[in-house]
């Protein structure tokens, strides 16, 4: 079994990689993506901790795993209204590129 | 008894001025009664003061610590005397007002601020401290300016009161610098606590004191008129004439002498030694020969008269300054005969000046003689007492100065006799072009003798001029008298020359101006610069336009670039330039404010996590 | 050698990283599934079998799809439309990320390693015997544990909302009132999703804000 570190690195990786898509992609659908996959990174943490920081009975401690459950419910809210805004937005702006959206004179 | 008297002098002439402010202005008549009562009762009270017990009434007002103030009258010789001055004078000089003022529209103001004044300098005579004394000062300044500019419809009475207030508001801030200096030194602003402190102090001291007193000289040199300050004396002449006559010649003007001297009087001689009095002393001398000089080319009678006054000021102020054995007494005792005959003087030009329909060019009257009689007469006694001739009131003073002079200050006394020789000089040239000779101007031809109400107060000055200086009258009136060391005799070398000055100043001025219609000596290079006052009033012009350019300048560097351009200006640019910085921050464009937020948690975790 | 382990975390790892590079929104919407049914892998691997497959019914199902619903609806696989980023913000959206790896590898060795070991199922069914039931009416956690099988959904379940009685041996502090309002948020969702959705007369600038 692989260590604990060796789960927080991939779960670090990730979180790297979907913060890179963020910060790195246009396409404001994609960069949704990548948020998605930065929860998923830190679910992955939670996990990990949890089962690594057994209680006194052996077993995982569970309420990380209810963490996630919440997480992930709330992660599901998240893109269902994100969603619904892109499409609005592209509604009123025949685009998804983060650039074009910009309407300030900065 | 004692106690309501003296307050009630104090206050009444307040009373009388409020009631008169507040309710009365558009009813002349009964402000005037009311003014003129208060005064004659302040008179009275002065009399009944006269045979008092030194003392000095106080009132806590203010505490800090162990500071404090109080508001007090203080009653001795000094203050006693003056407020016969003050008062007496003020009576005589309502009165001529009655009818001088008759027909002016504002009588109802102008009789307020004769209260004001009255009550100011009733202040300035009876403080007990110097604070109190400073107040009363500022309130004196106050009602000269009032009443300088009672006839604030012509410009030239507007603009001479302004500047008689702000050349006083000069020499007011080294007074109240050297107030504060002396507390200071004295640690008491109250005169009756200074008595003996100066002998210890000026000689741990002398240097800080002198410079204190010198300062403190500075308030006299404004109030009382002294070069370089005395601009303003000359031109206080467009007021009323009889405001001239109580104010710029009596009173007010004599405050400055005053306060010198109840200083000199409270601390002690010593705190006039060394180089404070010596400059005082000079200052006084010279300003009695300018002011003497200049007196000799005026044409106008008041201003001849103000001059004169300013003369006989430095006389005093050089007394005072002198601060050898009685010699301040002797400056005030010079103070107290002139203003009697001075104030003669001066209402006597008024009564001349009203019926000649207010004319003041001296050329364009003579032969008033035949026409105003009565009034010539007082006129040509108070012309002989300033001119100091035996045995008028003028002679007995003026002879205790020059004695004080000859025995302390050589050099100052032979100026003072340059002085008495000029003071005839120019006072007979006075005399002859306004009442002798023929009538050159209209409003001479159709002159004739005043209201008796004008001539009573001039016969009753002009009695005052007369005995006033005589011993056992001047013992009773005179604030703070001294008798004469040794009695007056005719083999006196002092007398001989001050006696020559006058035979000479006389006789020159009856040469010169007998039979004249316009002067001899106005071609004059030199006089004309006598004429033009000593070019004071350009110097000053001058003198303050580069001094206001200066100032403009710097202010003007100030304005533009330090707060224009640096204060303001850079608010401005740092606040736009912050603006553009966080504009560029606040683009809207997302992967800006992601790549930021990214950063920040880096930091955050770099703080938290490694920074620790 | 836990060759599971890091054949899944390569798979996860590569579906990331495709779904930054794919220039085609359907092939991120694609590779994110990949990483998904890597990470749900990483999951069970964990021992968190409830959580892996909720990984995969709710992110590689339920919002995959709804993700390729919308790049369909939207019309958005045509790669015409792709504009490059700046090399600059190529530059830093790298660096940000590259110091945050950094940070982590940094803090990692410092993590205590916890307990790799397989989990002792048989001894911590002893936390789940009920003295008052019979020994064939013991709960399905106890009657799991003993079958060396973890009962993951129970003790989820369990620590979810709680428990009675002093027979269990897990310590929670109930999630029921969170749950209820989790509950509330989804249905708001829900509302909103419909609110921003409905077509009103035209509306220039619409509902980008939310």
């Amino acid at each position: 079994m692989a260590s604990l570190q060796e789960y927080l690195f991939i779960s670090g990786l990730l979180f790297a990689i979907g913060l890179a898509g963020v910060l790195i992609r246009r396409n404001i659908i994609v960069i949704f993506m990548c948020l998605e996959l930065m929860l998923s990174a830190a679910n992955l943490t939670l996990v990990a901790f949890s089962r690594f920081n057994t209680g006194e009975n052996g077993l995982p401690d569970y309420n990380g795993q209810v963490l996630v459950f919440f997480i992930i419910t709330v992660a599901a809210a998240e893109v269902a209204v994100g969603l619904a805004i892109i499409v609005a937005l592209y509604r009123a702006r025949q685009t998804v590129d983060v650039k074009d959206l910009t309407s300030m004179r900065g | 008894m004692l106690e309501l008297l003296s307050w009630t002098m104090l206050l009444l002439p307040l009373c009388s001025a409020a009631v008169i402010q507040l309710l009365l202005r558009e009813m002349a008549d009964t402000a005037i009664r009311i003014s003129v009562g208060s005064v004659a009762a302040t008179f009275v009270i002065a009399l009944l003061l006269l045979e008092s017990e030194d003392r000095t009434l106080t009132v806590q007002w203010a505490n800090a610590g162990s500071f404090h103030i109080e508001i007090g009258l203080i009653i001795d010789d000094l203050s006693r005397g003056m407020m016969i001055v003050v008062t007496g004078v003020g009576l005589l000089v309502h009165l001529f007002s009655l009818a001088y003022m008759k027909e002016d529209e504002a009588r109802g103001r102008y009789f307020a601020g004769l209260s004001i004044f009255m009550f100011s300098m009733t202040g300035i005579v009876l403080a007990s401290n110097f604070i109190m004394m400073f107040i009363f000062w500022e309130l004196v300044g106050f009602s000269s300016y009032l009443l300088i500019g009672h006839w604030f419809q012509k410009d030239s009475a507007a603009e001479a009161a302004k500047k008689a207030f702000l050349v006083n508001r000069i020499g007011d801030f080294g007074f109240m610098i050297g107030i504060l200096m002396l507390w200071g030194i004295l640690g008491t602003f109250a005169f009756r606590e200074m008595a003996g402190s100066a002998t210890v102090l000026v000689d741990s001291n002398s240097t800080l004191t002198g410079i204190a007193v010198l300062l403190v000289f500075c308030g006299a040199l404004g109030k009382s008129a002294q070069v370089p300050l005395h601009v303003w004396l000359p031109d206080a002449m467009e007021g009323p004439t009889p405001v001239s006559a109580l104010i710029h010649a009596a009173t007010m003007v004599a405050a400055g002498v005053y306060m010198l001297f109840r200083l000199q009087f409270s601390a002690g001689i010593e705190i006039f030694e060394g180089f404070a009095g010596t400059t005082i002393a000079w200052v006084g001398g010279i300003t009695s020969l300018l002011a003497a000089l200049m007196a000799t080319q005026q044409d106008d009678i008041k201003r001849v008269l103000a001059y004169s006054t300013l003369s006989q000021l430095g006389y005093m102020v050089m007394a005072v300054g002198l601060a050898g054995d009685h010699s301040g007494e002797a400056g005030m005792f010079h103070l107290y005969t002139h203003a009697w005959f001075k104030a003669l003087l001066f209402l006597g030009s008024g009564a001349v000046i009203y019926a000649c329909h207010h004319e003041q060019n001296i050329w364009k009257m003579g032969g008033l003689f035949q026409r105003m009689r009565k009034t010539t007469i007082t006129f040509a006694i108070g012309t002989a007492a300033l001119m100091a001739i035996y045995p008028l009131s003028g002679f007995w003073s003026k002879e205790q100065i020059l004695e004080a002079a000859h025995h302390d200050q050589p050099v100052l006394f032979w100026l003072a006799i340059i002085v008495a020789t000029l003071t005839p000089f120019y006072m007979t040239r006075l005399f002859i072009v306004a009442f002798l000779g023929k009538s050159r101007g209209h409003g001479a031809q159709e002159a004739k003798e005043v209201p008796p109400i004008m001539l009573y107060p001039l016969f009753a000055l002009s009695c005052m001029s007369v005995i006033a200086g005589f011993t056992p009258v001047a013992e009773k009136l005179s604030p703070a008298f001294h008798h004469p060391s040794h009695s007056f005799s005719p083999t006196n070398p002092v007398f001989l020359i001050s006696l020559a000055a006058l035979l000479i100043g006389i006789s020159s001025g009856i040469l010169l101006y007998r039979g004249r219609d316009s002067d001899p000596l106005a071609g004059n290079r030199l006089f004309k610069v006598f004429r033009n006052k000593f070019y004071f009033d350009e110097a000053y012009l001058v003198l303050v336009r580069v001094f206001q350019n200066a100032v403009a300048v710097v202010v003007h560097f100030l304005d533009d670039f330090v707060i224009g351009n640096l204060i303001v200006g850079g608010l401005v640019r740092s606040a736009s330039g912050v603006g553009n910085l966080f504009r560029k921050l606040q683009s809207g464009n997302l992967q800006g404010y992601a790549f930021l937020f990214g950063a920040g948690i880096i930091l955050i975790i770099y703080l938290t996590v490694f920074a620790r | 050698m836990p060759v599971f382990f890091y054949a899944f975390a390569a798979i996860s790892i590569v579906g990331a990283i495709a779904l930054v590079c794919f220039r085609n929104p359907v092939s991120s919407a694609i590779s994110m599934v990949g990483s998904f049914v890597g990470l749900a892998a990483l999951f069970i691997g964990l021992n968190a079998y409830f959580v892996g497959i909720i990984q995969i019914l709710v992110y590689a199902g339920a919002i995959m799809v709804l993700f390729l619903f919308i790049i369909m609806l939207l019309d958005l696989k045509a790669p015409s439309t792709f504009k490059r980023s700046s090399p600059m913000v190529i530059v830093g959206g790298l660096i940000i990320p590259f110091t945050f790896v950094i940070q982590l590898s940094a803090v990692l060795p410092e993590v205590r390693g916890g307990n790799p070991q397989a989990l002792p199922l048989e001894e911590a069914a002893k936390g789940f015997y009920d003295k008052d039931r019979d020994p064939d009416k013991q709960s399905e956690i106890y009657n799991s544990l003993r079958q060396k099988s973890l009962p993951d959904v129970n003790l989820v379940g369990l620590t979810l909302f709680g428990h009675k009685g002093d027979n269990a041996s897990i310590r929670t502090p109930g999630y029921n009132f969170p749950l209820q309002i989790t509950g509330v948020l989804l249905l708001v969702a829900t509302v909103g999703v419909v609110a921003l959705s409905l077509k009103k007369k035209k509306s220039k600038s619409g509902g980008s804000e939310s």
